[in-house]
């Protein structure tokens, strides 16, 4: 279905001006060269999977290794490489900065642009009216109850709220976030503030449809840990698109069922479950 | 409280597990007064449904009193008497509220698994594999029931167990079977397999007016049993079925095929064996003898109705002869929720009484017996009911 015309705004105008991507994403160091940049993506991700499995201290500190090899590979950058002053990324200019998000430009959209950012879209369709649908939407602070990662939101006057995340490794995230652009029963859309430690935006389009509402979910932000911590997240199996598609489904059942399907804590005959 | 457990291929056990409770606010806990062994338990005692786990408790035929409820079950009572369908629906997604209950978009808990397998999640099932939504099933003393506000259906006291218990799932799946065949009155109707659901598709597609039923098997108490319905019957070990069926229609086939067999087929025949041997090296999963002859044996522009489950892959299916034919296919988990008005009434006015079915009926710590006596067709065994307390 397409965006009726006529309506006080063009969501999909509001979505271009939030969402154009910039080419200038490149705020790390590249100083790796190519084909040593996948040699070291293919043993960090052997190496990690490997320490991963194996569940003992010299497998962690084989996933360690695993993991800032990925690191090294995924992004160019290789910190030794660094401190030695050696730069084998031929063509790559290596005077963009530091990578570290604060000292840069001040805009969350360059911050989260690119290789940056997990950039995550999605949409469910849910039996119930727009407005309902929208209503929930905008207090964040029912997001945590079907949002699994999420362990709390507060809202704060101004459209300002404080969210609270797990990250990997039961790291505890915590950042405030602005409403940047809200039509009702049509689109939200945040981001997150200057001074936060992470850096990330969403927004959310409510179509009607004659199956009911498409809520429609953009999701950007610059992983705890960085790209390091996204590629631990994906080798512990917590793929951001996954988690959302999950998320949107337990939206979707609160909404219409009035609660989420569950069988946690329901009888078996595994052993220590048994009498 | 005693539940048989699923420990693995070939091995059931009753197990004393710990009494469930309520999870969700329109969950309800049902003491289970009778419960049924049903030839889709089979498929999994055999290891033909994927996502078992060591422990699963079985059962998804099964009736009882409420003995709890959450609260937001505003329409139960304790002390209720219940019958709960074998698909658990939400009641207010799309499907739910357009009689496709077994289609529920909100009650398998682990739909992201069944997506790997189908595109989209069908609707969670009581005891019957992870895939599936990962409940514990009914073959228990005591069982929860997920959105009791919408499942469980009251049953009249004058009622026997034994004359309503099959509201949870044979009745109205062959009800459904022959419901597909769009009987308009007069029609020849061949149903494979005279197991329990063969059984009631039988009798459905008669009530529903079909002129003629043809019922095909192996067994020969099975065979009686459909006889005794008014069927006419076929032992497809001895008869050439597609001559007979020719013959019985006067060269035209019947008008509608159900396949009351499913992925378990049993066959003399050459593509029985080419099943069986790509099933045992994972070439495919399913048998499908049945519904490759069904497909041959209808006639032009005719139904194939499949109330018999599929879990996987199936070969060789004939897809020139169902096209060139231009035959309709209709299938799926049965919609319970829907038929159940309609079926209680047939049961009352006295036009079909569904305890025909039961031969053994035993108390729940002779199940593990039981599934072997009923796999093997062993004992005249047909039906069995199980009694939890």
């Amino acid at each position: 279905m397409a965006v009726a015309t006529g309506r006080r705004v063009d969501p999909g105008r509001l979505e271009g001006q939030l969402w154009n991507q910039s080419d200038d994403y490149a705020n790390i160091d590249v100083n790796v060269g190519r084909i040593e940049r996948w040699m070291s993506m293919l043993a960090g991700g052997a190496l990690a999977a490997y320490g991963l499995k194996r569940r003992s201290t010299a497998g962690g500190a084989a996933a360690l290794a695993g993991a800032a090899f990925l690191y090294r590979g995924t992004t160019g950058h290789c910190n030794v490489y660094r401190a030695l002053g050696i730069n084998r990324a031929a063509g790559h200019a290596t005077e963009r900065g530091t990578g570290r998000i604060a000292d840069r430009d001040s805009n969350t959209r360059q911050k989260l642009g690119g290789r940056r950012g997990i950039h995550v879209e999605d949409a469910v369709t849910i039996n119930r009216p727009v407005a309902e649908v929208y209503r929930f939407w905008r207090n964040f602070e029912n997001l945590p109850r079907f949002m699994q990662h999420l362990e709390s939101v507060a809202m704060r006057d101004e459209g300002i709220s404080h969210w609270v995340a797990k990250g990997p490794g039961g790291m505890k995230v915590e950042w405030d976030a602005r409403i940047i652009n809200e039509v009702d029963n049509k689109l939200i859309a945040w981001q997150s503030l200057e001074e936060s430690m992470i850096a990330m935006a969403g927004s959310v389009n409510f179509d009607e449809t004659p199956r009911g509402t498409r809520v429609r979910i953009h999701l950007q932000y610059s992983p705890p840990g960085g790209k390091l911590g996204a590629a631990v997240a994906w080798l512990s199996g917590e793929e951001p698109s996954i988690q959302v598609r999950e998320d949107l489904r337990r939206f979707k059942s609160l909404l219409e069922a009035g609660e989420i399907p569950t069988t946690q804590g329901q009888s078996s005959g595994r052993t220590g479950d048994r009498r | 409280m005693k539940a048989v457990c699923w420990e693995r291929t070939n091995v059931v056990r009753v197990e004393d597990v710990p009494d469930p409770s309520i999870l969700n606010s329109r969950d309800a806990i049902v003491r289970v007064t009778s419960t049924a062994i049903c030839g889709s338990d089979l498929h999994l005692l055999d290891g033909f449904i994927p996502t078992m786990k060591s422990g699963d408790i079985l059962g998804h035929e099964f009736m009882g009193e409420v003995v709890e409820v959450g609260r937001d079950v505003g329409n139960l009572v304790k002390g209720d008497r219940v019958i709960v369908p074998f698909p658990i629906a939400c009641g207010r997604c799309f499907f739910c509220t357009h009689d496709l209950w077994s289609c529920c978009d909100n009650s398998n808990p682990n739909a992201s698994l069944a997506e790997k397998l189908y595109g989209f999640s069908p609707a969670g099932l009581f005891g019957y594999s992870h895939m599936m939504g990962g409940y514990a099933g009914g073959q228990a003393q005591y069982v929860r029931v997920p959105y009791a506000d919408v499942g469980p259906f009251r049953v009249p006291a004058q009622l026997r167990d034994d004359q309503v218990l099959f509201l949870t799932d044979i009745f109205p799946t062959g009800y459904m079977a022959a419901e597909n065949c769009d009987i308009k009155g007069g029609e020849t109707v061949a149903v494979w397999g005279c197991g329990p659901v063969g059984q009631f598709a039988i009798r459905s597609a008669l009530l529903l007016g079909a002129g003629r039923v043809v019922a095909i098997d192996t067994v020969p108490e099975r065979l009686r049993m459909a006889a005794d319905a008014g069927a006419e019957t076929l032992d497809s070990l001895h008869d050439d079925v597609f001559e007979r069926l020719r013959d019985m229609t006067g060269g035209l086939g019947p008008d509608a095929c159900i396949d009351a067999v499913g992925m378990e087929a049993h066959g003399a025949h050459l593509d029985y064996w080419y099943d069986k041997a790509k099933t045992m090296v994972y070439l495919a999963t399913d048998r499908a003898s049945t519904l490759r002859q069904a497909i041959n044996c209808c006639r032009k522009g005719g139904t194939v109705s499949i109330p018999g489950v599929y879990g996987g892959f199936i070969d060789k299916v004939p897809m020139g002869a169902a096209f060139n034919k231009g035959l309709t296919l209709k299938m799926g988990q049965t919609h319970v929720h829907k038929y159940l008005p309609r079926l209680l009434q047939h049961i009352e006015k006295g036009e079909i009484d569904p305890s025909f079915v039961v031969t053994h009926t035993v108390p729940i710590d002779d199940a593990p017996a039981m599934y072997k006596t009923f796999r093997d067709k062993r004992d005249g065994c047909i039906k069995v009911v199980l009694k939890p307390h």
